[in-house]
């Protein structure tokens, strides 16, 4: 497997709060309205500067705080292909994962606003501006199928069950 | 084995260590406003005819409560329909926090506790594994019990000695927060050791361990949690659990009580932490009393004892964490001396701690408050600052209109 796509650069501590603040939901059963604020309050008009099948990229602890899955949900809905941190807050990470939205733990510190990245499943990211690869550890083996099956709502029906 | 992995164990059947992925079977689950109509909507994603929840499952009503807006009013009814037609306990308006309501009358020792909360960790107070999920790992509880579990490693924190005047639970686990940092328990548990704490600080300390990223935060059950279950009515829940003496730890952490002083968290994260003396003299707006993390009885009573028969210099509001406090508070006579010093009661529930209604910030206003995030944006304005403190911190600074150190007039 093989995606590429633009970056978008977040700094540390990247807090559902800021992915999506409590102030909007009222519009949190209209997920389509609500991902018209993605972000707003780390980037001004985030949602118009993003291309189907970019990716998000923040430094340590992404996603921490509520554990509102309309983060993740919104993210995946507005098309980024995944999200890449050096380490990511728990439910953060397992929300996407349940919702089978991509999400990778590497070193981003070469990583700048705008580059342009090839995920290789094998293992390794390719950035084309700098020439440089960053490694990630794979999914443990059954995070991976929920991912591969599409989430965990389409794992469940699969599997009837867990 | 460490409490987590003890409780664990004792639900898959066997064995387990750290790093493994283990199915297991949920004793208790609950979903909140916030999070509970898309855990309805994944729900109805998963076609299953007939859903069989755990036992003990309920449905809160408590993030904006009662409903500020018509979209929401919507979501009420929906978690109220779903409640009625599968059985499941409701939680309506004014009953109270979820944390505090899980903990007064459904959380047991040695249960696995799921919530569509973050601070679900809060139970761990009362020595259960309970830690925090989204909306479709609590649709697929929801729905077969059950749900998968990664082992977590586990960071012993010791609590010895008795606190300094003035210096409570909250300060303690501030203090913890700023020494390891948002993300210092990743992945992991805390397991705290502190037999002569009592319950509610218990509570306070589990409630943050999320705050630094932590997957639980769990106290032994002991005489103190035996006592709790019996005043709630609820003896016979009590079960007695705690870590093997040999247990293996990936990290130690002493902390001496006596030795800690009243610690405040500045905007905009949480690990951001100094003592209040270092910020005193600050002018704040608005001072918010309550929330899962301090809105229990003995923190109204330490609020009240400074406030009574005074007047508070800034905006005060004051919410308890559930009816059975209010109500207690109102029998002691707690919120005759807050409202006569100037607060606002707000009916049980989160209140502005989520900036959906009840107090939220103007552009560059200041906020002191006993929650436990102070995120940008979190009180419904990303213009405006949240600082975090204890009771004790939060009615002294009311009472004059700028940060104090409680210390100076307890
Ligand atoms: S009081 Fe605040 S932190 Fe606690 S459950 Fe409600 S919104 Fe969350």
């Amino acid at each position: 497997m093989k995606i590429s796509g633009y970056s978008h650069k977040f700094g540390d501590d990247v807090s559902t709060d800021i992915i999506i603040p409590g102030r909007f939901f009222h519009l949190r059963s209209n997920l389509v309205e609500l991902a018209k604020h993605l972000m707003e309050d780390a980037k001004q008009g985030f949602i118009d500067k993003i291309k189907r099948g970019d990716f998000i990229v923040g430094g340590k602890n992404f996603g921490c705080g509520s554990s509102r899955e309309h983060a993740p949900t919104i993210i995946k809905m507005a098309g980024i292909k995944a999200v890449l941190a050096k380490s990511f807050a728990r439910i953060f990470f397992r929300n996407a994962i349940n919702l089978g939205l991509l999400v990778i733990e590497c070193d981003t510190d070469g990583i700048e606003d705008g580059d342009y990245l090839t995920i290789d499943g094998d293992g390794f990211i390719e950035n084309k501006r700098t020439g440089k690869r960053i490694e990630f550890v794979s999914l443990s083996p059954f995070m991976k199928k929920i991912l591969e099956d599409g989430g965990l709502v389409e794992y469940v029906k699969k599997h009837k069950g867990i | 084995m460490t409490l987590t992995q003890k409780i664990i164990s004792k639900k898959a059947g066997k064995p387990v260590k750290e790093g493994e992925i283990v199915i297991v079977e949920v004793d208790s689950c609950f979903l909140q406003d916030g999070t509970g109509p898309l855990a309805i909507k994944r729900l109805k994603e998963l076609e299953i005819e007939k859903i069989s929840p755990p036992k003990r499952s309920v449905v809160f009503i408590d993030h904006s409560s009662p409903s500020p807006n018509l979209s929401l009013s919507n979501d009420h009814k929906l978690l109220r329909d779903f409640a009625g037609e599968n059985n499941i306990i409701l939680s309506d308006i004014g009953e109270g926090v979820c944390h505090q309501r899980m903990a007064e009358d459904f959380v047991k020792p040695g249960d696995i506790v799921i919530g569509s909360d973050s601070h679900t960790c809060t139970g761990g107070g009362l020595g259960a594994f309970a830690t925090g999920m989204g909306s479709t790992d609590l649709a697929v509880i929801l729905a077969i019990k059950k749900t998968y579990l990664k082992v977590c490693e586990a960071i012993l924190v010791e609590i010895t000695g008795k606190f300094s005047k003035g210096v409570y639970a909250k300060d303690l686990i501030l203090y913890l927060i700023g020494k390891i940092k948002a993300d210092g328990a990743s992945y992991k548990a805390l397991e705290f050791k502190g037999k002569e704490l009592d319950i509610e600080e218990r509570l306070t300390i589990s409630n943050m361990a999320i705050e630094c990223g932590a997957k639980a935060g769990l106290f032994p059950s002991d005489e103190k949690t035996r006592e709790f279950l019996k005043k709630r009515g609820r003896e016979d829940d009590y079960l007695p659990f705690k870590p093997d003496n040999d247990a293996e730890y990936i990290e130690k952490i002493r902390i001496e009580t006596p030795s800690l002083v009243p610690y405040i968290s500045l905007p905009h994260s949480v690990d951001n932490v100094v003592p209040v003396s270092e910020k005193e003299g600050l002018k704040i707006d608005q001072v918010f009393i309550g929330t899962c993390t301090n809105g229990r009885i003995s923190d109204l009573r330490i609020a009240a004892s400074i406030l009574k028969g005074k007047k508070a210099k800034t905006r005060l509001l004051v919410c308890p964490a559930s009816r059975n406090i209010y109500l207690s508070a109102m029998k002691e006579g707690v919120i005759k001396a807050l409202v006569e010093a100037g607060a606002v009661i707000l009916p049980p529930g989160c209140g502005p701690c989520v900036g959906i209604h009840q107090g939220v910030l103007a552009d560059g206003e200041i906020c002191l408050s006993t929650a436990n995030r102070n995120f940008k944006g979190r009180m419904g304005n990303p213009n405006s600052e949240i600082y975090l403190c204890s009771p004790a911190t939060a009615a002294a600074s009311a009472l004059y209109g700028k940060i104090t150190d409680p210390r100076e007039i307890l």
